[in-house]
Order: structure tokens, then C-alpha cells, then sequence
């Protein structure tokens, strides 16, 4: 089953089970979704269920908090991240504030998902990720799915949860092909141990994670180590249980992000590792990001603005080196 | 109107206004913080508005104290709020600005401008697809009608022809800025006109804004679709607590004085209604001792505990939550 089909499959079941979820956006409807995640449910549920919007950001995400206040469990679709700037003043003032505001009276069962990252030369307006912002809103739930068995239960339990949540995917990740276990009892909210391993533990989400996984073999010959890979799955909470027990027994970190490197998400994880576990580290912790440039068209240079499977691998040799590896 | 429609909205307005200066008051002493927006020489529209769309759903702005009693929320209780104390209408944690209370069917209290248009829009497309045509009234001022919130909801409510009430308290005034310097025209109602049925009325009486809003609600239940209803009014003190009201001279501030809702509807209690005095009075007095109550509840209520600054935050626990 392909990434985008589980998300579909995930729908599709909900939406059978419970006629208060319905899904807006733009062209989720008879165009069947921009990425095709929406395919085929206005045929099964209809317009009432399935709602074409206009192309109005902040109504999107404003009416949905509307919709839950009103009984529905609306599951909004942002067409890309960068098109929720507009919607972000919904997002943080109203999504994410109305249930303590109102002192619990108010419960938003609400999920907007979020296509985002670099995906192939869209340029700077179709390219970014927003999580560093998104998972700094107390009040918001933030998924990232990278996998496709975790994108089809996460994104159930996303919209079963009476609390709003944003659920980022990855656009270069909808045709990712993997197995569904439809009887898995997962947390989706708790990070993925991907590959066990002694020396480094290497935490990543999205895309990116993909990368990670492919530098791995040349780290592991090149510093004759063994990583663990570690995929955070839910950027709020974040699992901190689950990194504490791989970083103590790894003693060391390398933090993988596509996004821009000043205030990314990876900062967050590397300031707690200091706060909390920097006795227990053998190395100063890596990080791994984004370059701090507008993501640029041209492929040559769109590849240089992010981490690759070349980038990865060489930065983690060079660092492994130093730090007596 | 009926008579005890009439009595309860004088009991209302005379209530609110003694309300709001009590919280002015409280105010000055400091038992009240952060911004205080007083709705002072708007009541006849905040009380009429709440009592004619009697049913459905309401979203309203940051200056909704009244509104909010109007409701049904007890004036103790929206007082303990101002307070900030934890038997207030939200725990203390939204102040003058927050006030909710799903059992009234209110959801703010909203203080980003324009902001609780869409969430009201999108109530009404639940309401609608529940099949329910009680309609969703929301409340916002000249000033929303600016911003882009507004005009996607104009959009999208007619678009889908949803049972909403579109009510715009137009006191000429977004904070400072007079409606001519930020629109080309002062009537709002035309921004609404190609999309929906419009209406403009007189804000400062409470009978033609009960007339209009009712009639409205019983067109929205008949599924006529989204409906503007433009009500002119003026407030009588600045912006909020912190605006000195510099930028209105005396002269137009006695003009808009001397359309005072409080005068013209007692006017009609007693000739329309033929309500004595002694019962004016005795409906005052009422009215005096319900607030009265209210600053002696808030005074004396507890504040919350520190526990609550983590309480609410989410509704869900979740289990791998480690800091």
C-alpha cells in the first residue's frame, strides 16, 4: 500500500464508522485531492461530507474549528504548508486556545493536514516546513509521519482524539510504499525505534528519516559503528522516554532535519539532550539541517539547501572522527 | 413584542450598564486587569440582539460582557470572571475578553477582530448538515468588515446558503480609526449586498433591533440562507479601559449622548407598554441589587489554584507525555 493510500484507507474506514467526520479543502472533492490522499470519498460520502473550498486559508481552518464546536469532527486539508500562513492566525489564536480559554468548556475534535517539505523545484513558496512553529503552540497535537503503517494509524487516532491536531506529511512521501498491519495496537504518538543500534543514536522524522536510513550502511563500515534510528512520529508530545533510553545507552546524538537549521525542530531535542543528559554523552551532539536560505529552484542548488544521503553520511563520518569514533 | 419581552429588556440594559460601571470602577481599583471594553451606550443592541435570537447559536467579540448576561449567564459569574477568579465563567483564565458557556450556546468572546466570523461560519455548516435551522447569529464590529475573515465568509456562507445571521455593531470606530478613513463608505450592509439578504436598523433602539433580529431568525429557520443586519450605535467611552477617547470631540460625543438607549426605551416602557413608574423603578432596583450581588461574589471568590495553569490545556492525556 502506497503512503497516500493508507491516509485514504484510514479516511475511508472513519469516515464509514461515523457520518460527523466529514473532510474541506481545496479540491479534496471531485478533484480527488492534490496528492490524491482524498480519492474516491465524494463519490462514497458526498459534497455535504467531502467539501470542495474555496481557495481561503484561514476560512478552511476557521470553519473547521466552527464544525467541531458545532459536533462534527471536521479533518481540514491544507493543499501546502505554505499556504497555512494564512490560516495561522485560526491555527494559534483559535484552534489551538479555545479549550483553555474557555476553561475546558470548549473541545475542538479537529485535524488539519499539513503537505509540506521539499519536494522536486517548487522554490521557495511551495517547499517549507513549518513544524518548528507548529510543535512550539501549546494547545496543539503535532503528528509526522513518515511511514506508511504509522500514517494510516496515526492519522485514525488523530481524528478519534478530542483534541486538535496537526498532522504533518511529507509531499515527497504520498507514492512511499510499504505494509499496513491492520492489527497493530501502536501509539502513534510515541517515536519509532527504526533500527537498533549501540553507538549513535540518530533521531529524524519525515522524509528525511528515508535518507537517514539509506546513509547508514557507509556510517556504520566507515566508523565501524552500530546506529540506532530513531523516528520521532509525534513532534508534541515529544518522546522524550523513548530518546533518554536510546541516548544513555548510545551516549551520543546526531539530530536529522530537512527544515531550515536556526530554530528548527532539532534544536528542541538538542537543548533537552544538554538540559537533561549531557552527562551522559561521550560527543557534542550534531545537528544536521537545512541550510538558512529560501529553498531556490534551481535543482542543483535545492539539493545543496537540504540534507541528502551524501551530505548525512559525510557530515556523521567527519563528526564520528572527531569525537574518537 | 410582549411586555415581559420588554420589561426583561429594559431589566437588561439598566443591568448591563450598572454592570459596566461597576466593572469601571473595579477597574480604577485594580480588582479587574488587561484590557476592559466597556459596552456602555451599546446595550439596547447587545441585550435586543441576545433576547430576539433566542435560540441557535452566538459568537461574539471581545466587548461582550452584556451579551453574555443577555444570554443567561449569571452577572456573578461573568463579574468573577473580570475578576479573574476561578468560579468565573472560564476559570479565570480568559478575563473580559473570553467569555464562554456552551449550555448558553456562546462561544466568545473572541478578541482577535474578524476572527470568530469563520468559526461561526462553520458552526452554521454543522448546524445545517445536523439539520438544524435555529441559525448561528454572529457579532462583530465595523471594523471586522475590513479584513479578509469577513469577506470569506460572505463568500463562503452564501455559497453554501447557510443559516447564519450576520450582525454588525457599527459604532463608526475601530479603536481610533473613524469608519470614513477605513472604507469608502459607512454603510457596511453594502459589502453584504451582493451576496445576501441585507438590513440596516437603528442600533440604539432596542424594539427595531429585537424586530429585525427575530424576523431574521424566523427567516433563517424557514432556510432563506445567510442574512446582514447592520445595527447603528454608539459607545459611549473609549475603545477600552486604556483609550483616553481623544480623537472624538465633545460636540460629537453629546450628538451620540443624545440617542441613549437607556431614556428612549423607558420612554416605550412607559407609553407603549404601560408600565408604571413604581415598576420601572422597581425593575431598577432589581437590577442595582443583581449587580450588586455580583461585585460581592466576585470579591469574595477564590482565586484558582496553580494547578490550574496546566489544567485544559488538552482535553486527552496522553500517555508518553515526559518533561
Amino acid at each position: 500500500m502506497l503512503y497516500r493510500e493508507a491516509l485514504n484507507r484510514a479516511l475511508d474506514e472513519l469516515m464509514e464508522k461515523d457520518e460527523n467526520i466529514v473532510i474541506l479543502g481545496e479540491d479534496v472533492g471531485l478533484y480527488g485531492g492534490s496528492y490524491r490522499v482524498s480519492e474516491g470519498l465524494v463519490e462514497k460520502y458526498g459534497e455535504k461530507r467531502v467539501i470542495d473550498t474555496p481557495i481561503a486559508e484561514l476560512s478552511i481552518v476557521g470553519n473547521a474549528v466552527g464544525m467541531a464546536i458545532g459536533g462534527l469532527r471536521p479533518v481540514a486539508e491544507i493543499m501546502t504548508a505554505n499556504f497555512s500562513l494564512l490560516a495561522f492566525d485560526q491555527i494559534i489564536n483559535h484552534m489551538s486556545k479555545f479549550h483553555y480559554m474557555s476553561n475546558g468548556k470548549i473541545k475542538l475534535p479537529m485535524v488539519v493536514r499539513f503537505p509540506q517539505g521539499v519536494s522536486r523545484q517548487l522554490a521557495a513558496q511551495h517547499s517549507e516546513s513549518y513544524e518548528q512553529m507548529l510543535s512550539a503552540v501549546p494547545g496543539l497535537r503535532v503528528i509526522s509521519t513518515s511511514d506508511v503503517n504509522h500514517a494510516y494509524h496515526a492519522l485514525k487516532k488523530a481524528i478519534l482524539l478530542d483534541d486538535p491536531v496537526v498532522f504533518i506529511e511529507h509531499e515527497l512521501l504520498y507514492n512511499k510504499k510499504g505494509e499496513v498491519n491492520f492489527n497493530d495496537t501502536m501509539d502513534p504518538f510515541k517515536a519509532r525505534i527504526v533500527k537498533e543500534g549501540k553507538d549513535i543514536t540518530i533521531v529524524s522524522y519525515l522524509k528525511i528519516l528515508d535518507d537517514v536510513l539509506k546513509s547508514v550502511d557507509a556510517i556504520e563500515k566507515e566508523l565501524n559503528c552500530n546506529c540506532e534510528v530513531i523516528d520521532l512520529c509525534s513532534l508534541n508530545p515529544i518522546d522524550y522516554d523513548t530518546l533518554a533510553k536510546s541516548i544513555e545507552k548510545t551516549s551520543r546524538l546526531v539530530m536529522v532535519e530537512e527544515d531550515h537549521k536556526t530554530g528548527g525542530f532539532g534544536s528542541q531535542i538538542v537543548s533537552w539532550v544538554a538540559e537533561e543528559l549531557f552527562y551522559s554523552l561521550d560527543a557534542p551532539p550534531l545537528r544536521i539541517a537545512g541550510e538558512d536560505v529560501p529553498i531556490p529552484y534551481n535543482r542543483k542548488l535545492e539539493l545543496a539547501s537540504i540534507p541528502t544521503v551524501d551530505s548525512i553520511t559525510q557530515k556523521v563520518i567527519e563528526w564520528g572522527h572527531k569525537n574518537g569514533l | 413584542m410582549e411586555k415581559l419581552i420588554a420589561q426583561d429588556i429594559y431589566y437588561l440594559m439598566y443591568l448591563g450598564r450598572a454592570f459596566e460601571y461597576k466593572a469601571k470602577e473595579h477597574y480604577m481599583t485594580g480588582d479587574i486587569s488587561g484590557f476592559l471594553h466597556l459596552d456602555i451606550g451599546q446595550e439596547a443592541l447587545s441585550v435586543a440582539s441576545m433576547k430576539a435570537f433566542e435560540k441557535g447559536d452566538v459568537f461574539t467579540t471581545y466587548r461582550e460582557h452584556i451579551m453574555a448576561i443577555a444570554r443567561g449567564m449569571e452577572p456573578k459569574y461573568v463579574m468573577a470572571e473580570l475578576f479573574g477568579k476561578a468560579s468565573g465563567v472560564s476559570g479565570g483564565k480568559g478575563g473580559s475578553m473570553h467569555l464562554f458557556d456552551p449550555s448558553h450556546f456562546f462561544y466568545g468572546g473572541d478578541a482577535i477582530v474578524g476572527g470568530q466570523i469563520p468559526n461561526a461560519v462553520g458552526c452554521a455548516y454543522a448546524r445545517k448538515y445536523q439539520g438544524n435551522l435555529e441559525g448561528v447569529m454572529v457579532v462583530f464590529g465595523d471594523g471586522a468588515t475590513n479584513g479578509g475573515a469577513f469577506f470569506e465568509s460572505l463568500n463562503i456562507a452564501a455559497t453554501h446558503k447557510l443559516p447564519i445571521l450576520f450582525l454588525c455593531e457599527n459604532n463608526e470606530y475601530a479603536i481610533g480609526t473613524n469608519i470614513k478613513r477605513a472604507a469608502p463608505f459607512r454603510e457596511q450592509y453594502k459589502k453584504a449586498e451582493p451576496y445576501m439578504l441585507t438590513k440596516a436598523v437603528d442600533g440604539m433602539k432596542a424594539d427595531e433591533v429585537y424586530n429585525a433580529i427575530k424576523e431574521a431568525q424566523s427567516l433563517l429557520e424557514k432556510g432563506h440562507g445567510p442574512i446582514f443586519i447592520e445595527a447603528y450605535t454608539c459607545r459611549f467611552e473609549g475603545h477600552s479601559m486604556s483609550d483616553a477617547n481623544l480623537y472624538r470631540s465633545s460636540q460629537e460625543m453629546k450628538h451620540c449622548k443624545a440617542k441613549d438607549p437607556l431614556p428612549y426605551f423607558k420612554n416605550k416602557m412607559l407609553t407603549e407598554f404601560n408600565f408604571t413608574q413604581e415598576e420601572i423603578e422597581a425593575v431598577e432596583k432589581k437590577a442595582d441589587e443583581s449587580v450588586q450581588e455580583a461585585v460581592e461574589f466576585a470579591t469574595n471568590a477564590k482565586e484558582p489554584s496553580l494547578d490550574a495553569l496546566y489544567e485544559h490545556v488538552f482535553y486527552e492525556e496522553l500517555n508518553n507525555v515526559v518533561s
